[in-house]
């Protein structure tokens, strides 16, 4: 077990005048490790609402891409950007490239409608820091009208070198470094070629140069006081058992978060690694190199590998409602809208924590998981049938923790279930003794029962931690509270 | 003496327009097209054409 455990007490999160008092949040998982009791107060007040740096802003907050950047000076055997597709979603790829002043337009309208906005990253479809000069004429743009927005990029580190002190400068205070291998000689089998000195370079010479530049970016950052999150691709056979040695020399240089992500692999991406037979890892692969790297650099598990064009919360995609042709001729910003949003997540920070400061946990449990159906909020708040993806969250005595997501397309398909899907959905929960929903209908709940899964939809609208608490406390009752005099 | 640029493989990233020594390489109506009088293959400037050095795609930025 080595999911950063953070003990109930520890589950209340502080409301903005606590967290200027304590000095810290405390959520359930934080993007670091206990989270909040070893953040200090001006790291927190940057991650508090960047879904992608904190577990716990994610239920809250959106981000949105802008495909600005499509140049890029390294070739990746992952990589095909050629190929796009809107019905794909994993990084590199998009559908709609935009100007910076087309870029601007399209935020604007976003932060407009979408009072949940927090973050702007710019993450290619190329690279942002080699494709600088439209990264930051489209941060520029944006900054200028819409000061609250956090400003954040992704690179494969070989350019950022040249443009620290402008990342500084700029107020851009998350940055994303894709490492891979620290290792030349396995770097070379995941880039084919770079194009450094105004040559294209390959071999070991090319790993050793792009190595030595993501970690130079990586420490120059971290001295500069950016958030720096690293993000690995794992590749089985090639890199797996060398990203512990990764987190380790990232950690060591001051990185923020470390993001280990599975390898997407199909020969129909049209990339070196799909067309060669290269595949990618099982969830159970994944998750040992994660728990492998625990004591390193904390890891983020809450990645959905979003397209560089994504829009919405983590884990939806709302981009399609946002392309140029469907910007309204003027766009009337709503700041008002995005302050009052603010401020309800304040509140609603603080009714959690009272709520999980209540939950008290049967003593002696044995660790058990829950599938919860959820839009945000930290609340069961979905219908079952419109869950695409699961939020994980496991509880034994020592609390209740955040492990994950697992994906499965949705079961209703407007108002019938389709089997098929609820195989898929059976075979992701199989380890799961419980799915937590705001409703669920007769059939799903039959179903999920024969397989030994019970569907819980009299919790809906409570908070997640009291929820499971909640749930664990009547099955202890029921069995006549045996653990509790056990223990 | 000039290269030119495959259209029907471009996949209009722009980076050969960064790294041509002699602005010769233009977005016009959407594709990318090097203008000969300019280009020099990069002699003077770098040991090879940059703008087939940094291209992504195989055999796109060739010579004319």
């Amino acid at each position: 077990m080595s999911a950063p455990l953070v003990p109930l007490s520890g589950l209340k999160i502080a409301t903005r005048k606590e967290m200027k008092k304590e000095g810290g949040c405390a959520a359930s998982s934080c993007g670091s490790k206990a989270g909040p009791a070893d953040m200090d107060p001006a790291t927190w007040a940057k991650v508090k609402d960047h879904p992608c740096y904190s577990e716990e802003a994610h239920h809250y907050f959106a981000r949105m891409h802008v495909a600005v950047a499509p140049a890029c000076n390294i070739q990746c055997n992952y990589c095909n950007r050629k190929y796009d597709c809107a019905n794909e979603s994993r990084p590199g790829v998009v559908s709609e490239r935009l100007t910076p002043e087309q870029a601007a337009r399209k935020v604007l309208a976003v932060a407009a409608e979408v009072p949940q906005l927090s973050v702007l990253g710019i993450a290619g479809p190329g690279d942002a820091a080699y494709d600088w000069r439209r990264t930051r004429a489209t941060f520029d743009l944006v900054a200028a009208r819409l000061p609250d927005i956090r400003l954040c990029m992704s690179s494969n580190g070989l350019a950022l070198p040249d443009h620290i002190d402008e990342i500084v400068a700029m107020n851009i205070d998350h940055v994303t470094i894709t490492i891979n291998a620290i290792d030349p000689e396995i770097g070379e089998k995941i880039y084919p070629w770079i194009f450094f000195g105004g040559k294209r370079r390959t071999g070991i010479e090319a790993a050793t140069i792009l190595r030595d530049r993501q970690l130079q970016s990586l420490e120059m950052l971290h001295q500069k006081g950016v958030l720096v999150k690293v993000n690995s691709v794992l590749i089985p056979g090639i890199n797996d058992e060398h990203l512990i040695e990764v987190n380790k020399a990232v950690k060591e240089r001051g990185a923020f978060l470390h993001n280990i992500m599975p390898l997407i692999s199909d020969p129909a991406h049209g990339t070196h690694f799909g067309l060669t037979g290269q595949r990618g890892p099982t969830a159970a692969e994944l998750k040992k190199v994660q728990d492998a790297c625990a004591g390193g650099a904390n890891l983020m598990r809450h990645c959905r590998q979003c397209r560089a064009d994504a829009v919405g919360l983590l884990g939806e995609d709302r981009g399609q409602e946002f392309t140029l042709d469907k910007l309204p001729e003027v766009i009337e910003d709503a700041p008002e809208a995005r302050e009052a949003y603010r401020a309800w997540v304040a509140e609603e920070r603080r009714d959690r924590a009272a709520a999980a400061a209540e939950a008290v946990l049967p003593a002696a449990e044995k660790p058990t998981l829950f599938a919860v159906c959820t839009r945000g909020s930290g609340r069961i708040n979905l219908h079952f049938g419109y869950a695409t993806e699961f939020q994980i969250y496991e509880a034994d005595a020592d609390g209740i923790r955040f492990v994950g997501h697992r994906r499965a397309d949705n079961y209703c398909l407007g108002g019938h279930g389709d089997s098929e899907r609820m195989d898929e959905i059976l075979r992701v929960l199989a380890d799961v003794p419980y799915v937590l929903c705001a409703k669920i209908g007769e059939g799903p709940r039959n179903r999920l029962a024969a397989a030994g899964i019970e569907a819980i939809d009299s919790l809906g609208q409570d908070y997640i931690e009291a929820a499971i608490a909640a749930v664990l406390s009547t099955r202890s009752a029921r069995k006549g509270g045996g653990a509790a005099r056990r223990a | 003496m000039a290269f030119k640029i495959v259209t029907s493989q471009c996949t209009l990233c722009g980076a050969c327009e960064f790294e041509c020594p002699n602005a010769a390489i233009t977005l016009r109506n959407d594709i990318y097209v090097i203008d000969p009088a300019l280009c020099s293959e990069c002699e003077g400037h770098f040991e090879n054409p940059q703008c087939a050095e940094i291209c992504p795609v195989p055999a796109t930025c060739i010579p004319a």
